[in-house]
């Protein structure tokens, strides 16, 4: 999406529908990108598809002719594990051709399984570590704040990775500076890597936690393409405060034999799963 | 010094020896518990969650965290093991573990899994090729990389028998049993594992067999080369490397960065009490995409690539 601040305004019916197109091509690309690479975390790649294609293709200003365009709107995809989904996103925006995606995890490939900024255009900063993305994403802010430049700043979180205290460190640096251009997602699946959150580290109440914290909250079908447009393309002037966008979703969403398990955290389907679920993503 | 060490084919994923350890150690003492970051199956810590799950304390995905956690339990008496993925375990909780576990001397076990290149293609946010350079030089904790499933389970066990902080290194990359003749483990001195006097290998953890077998291709051209295990990096067996020295060359090999590991604790004996000449084998820093068996290749950490650095180094000497 070229520089167009006006679309940003409405959330119209052909906006949505490329969105909803987009998610789909998203995820049989992770899928396929998975299978061919033999590895991959298809579970977080399906449930953050609809946040990936609603900042992609109806949310940001960016030129991928020029990925370093002082004024563009910076997307940190601090859950670096999705990949799969992130680099085609990537890709179909335009940063680098789609048939690097078939390179994912090969040989020398730019694409391994965890963003890296120093090589990849697109990708404003290295993750992979957990809890790294969000005061990344502060430090842009205060950057556009001191320089009174009207870009924003977005940052998808797992839910699992709220658990990292650094989260939480750079959560009230946002909220005593008022950072209102910045908007964190949390990807609110509800599964770690091993188990549920609420299982292991609970986080409820995580609306209350980032209200504390001196945000404001909003909480959405992260699946529901409308929802996610409007809610994240509405002009941040309003706001004196950054804004914490809780998209609840389902792990594997997309593909129902991987929908809420944690087996699908991690892990690669064979022939048979591999058809079922193409056949699933079909337009 | 031990007879010259066979292996058999067969590979074994040291976190078996590993959990099957700590469960044996753990029916006996029930001080034993077991600290993980959102790791139970990555850890191979499943079987002892389901027989002690009170004695087994999730902190999420949280690593400074959990490092504290651990110093506090040690203070209460407890001997935690702290299991998680090494790049996350060291790089992430490294001043939690020189100010609460080293340097206050805590009764903490960390037990770093799938290190060195173990991840392969998933990057070097997801390596541990650091961790040798970053926990040796701070002293005050025991450093062990050991090179196969009985080196692992002694490990653990010097490891809940002695007081302090320790980093156990296990890889999950496969390896061969190695033979490990009378030796009794111990931190204090290495393990030579083949003799001779014109070169010496000094390796440690999965690189251990690959030097044997580079040492047994030599032996057919007639060049003798010692191996020497060098699975404590800290505290360092500095007689034994001396000892190397004596030979005239020394090729260090290793399953991380050559900045600040393995060679460079050799290198720092060597140059200070018996200079000679070096090869450090290792990585040269962050590595490109790859999985963990195309990268040690293409750094060249293979048997053949030790001979060549070994063949070199004896006959110029
Ligand atoms: C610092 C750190 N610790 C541990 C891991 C290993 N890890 C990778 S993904 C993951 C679970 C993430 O769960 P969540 O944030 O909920 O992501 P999602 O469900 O969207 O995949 C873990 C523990 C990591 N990448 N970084
Ligand atoms: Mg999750």
């Amino acid at each position: 999406m070229k520089l167009e601040p006006a679309e940003r305004m409405t959330v119209s019916e052909t906006t949505v529908a490329r969105v909803r197109e987009r998610a789909r091509l998203i995820r049989r690309s992770a899928l396929e990108m998975i299978v061919k690479a033999g590895n991959g975390h298809p579970g977080g790649d399906m449930s953050s598809a609809d946040i990936l294609a609603a900042l992609y293709f109806g949310v940001l200003r960016f030129d991928p002719k020029k990925p370093l365009d002082p004024g563009r709107d910076r997307f940190v995809m601090s859950k670096g594990h999705c990949s799969g989904a992130f680099y085609s996103a990537l890709a179909m925006a335009g940063f680098f051709p789609e048939a690097d995606l078939a390179s994912y995890m090969k040989p020398l490939s730019k694409l391994n399984a965890h963003p890296c900024s120093a090589y990849l255009p697109g990708v404003e900063t290295s993750t992979g570590p957990l809890g790294h993305g969000m005061p990344v994403a502060v430090g842009m802010a205060i950057a556009a704040q001191i320089d009174n430049a009207p870009y924003r700043v977005f940052v998808l979180t797992g839910d699992g990775e709220q658990q990292e205290g650094s989260n939480w460190e750079a959560g009230m640096t946002a909220g005593h500076r008022k950072l209102s251009n910045l908007t964190l997602i949390i990807d609110r699946n509800r599964l770690q890597q091993g188990a549920r959150t609420e299982d292991t580290v609970g986080l409820e109440p995580l609306a209350d936690k980032w209200r504390a914290f001196g945000w404001d909250v909003e909480e959405i079908d992260g699946h529901d393409h409308a929802q996610l447009l409007r809610v994240l393309a509405a002009p941040a002037t309003p706001r004196h405060k950054p804004l914490c966008v809780i998209a609840n979703t389902t792990k594997g969403r997309g593909v129902s034999f991987m929908c809420d398990q944690a087996k699908w955290h991690h892990g690669v389907p064979d022939a048979a799963q591999f058809a079922t679920a193409m056949k699933e993503l079909e337009a | 010094m031990t007879a010259a060490s066979s292996t058999t084919a067969q590979l074994y994923d040291c976190r078996k020896a590993f959990a099957e350890t700590l469960e044996a150690l753990a029916e006996r003492d029930e001080r034993i518990v077991v600290v993980v970051n959102d790791s139970i199956g990555s850890s191979n810590v499943g079987g002892f969650a389901k027989r002690w799950p009170e004695r087994l304390i999730n902190v999420g995905i949280a690593e400074q965290n959990m490092i504290g956690v651990a110093a506090g339990l040690a203070n209460g008496g407890k001997i935690p093991f702290v299991c998680g993925a090494a790049c996350f375990l060291t790089g992430r909780a490294l001043e939690q573990i020189k100010a609460d576990l080293a340097y206050s001397r805590a009764n903490v076990k960390l037990c770093g899994m799938a290190s060195g290149v173990a991840y392969g293609e998933l990057g070097p946010t997801h390596h541990s090729i650091e961790d040798y350079g970053w926990l040796r030089t701070m002293g005050g904790i025991k450093l062990v990389v050991p090179s196969d499933p009985w080196e692992t389970g002694e490990a653990i066990k010097t490891a809940a028998a002695t007081s302090g902080p320790y980093f156990v290194r296990i890889s999950r990359m496969g390896v061969p049993m190695l033979n490990h003749a009378d030796r009794i483990f111990n931190c204090e001195t290495a393990e030579v594992m083949h003799d001779g006097n014109d070169v010496a290998i000094i390796a440690n953890g999965v690189m251990v067999s690959r030097a044997l077998a580079a040492a047994r291709a030599l032996e057919g051209e007639g060049i003798r080369a010692r191996v020497v295990s060098l699975a404590c990096l800290s505290p360092l067996d500095e007689n034994v490397i001396v000892e190397a020295a004596k030979t005239g060359a020394i090729v260090t090999v290793e399953e991380h960065s050559v900045r600040g590991g393995l060679g460079g604790a050799v290198a720092e004996v060597v140059a200070a009490k018996s200079p000679c000449r070096m090869r450090m084998l290792g990585f040269p820093g962050f590595l490109p995409t790859g999985s963990a068996s195309w990268l040690m290749e293409h750094y060249g950490l293979t048997a053949e690539g030790i001979a060549v650095a070994a063949r070199d180094l004896a006959v110029r000497k």
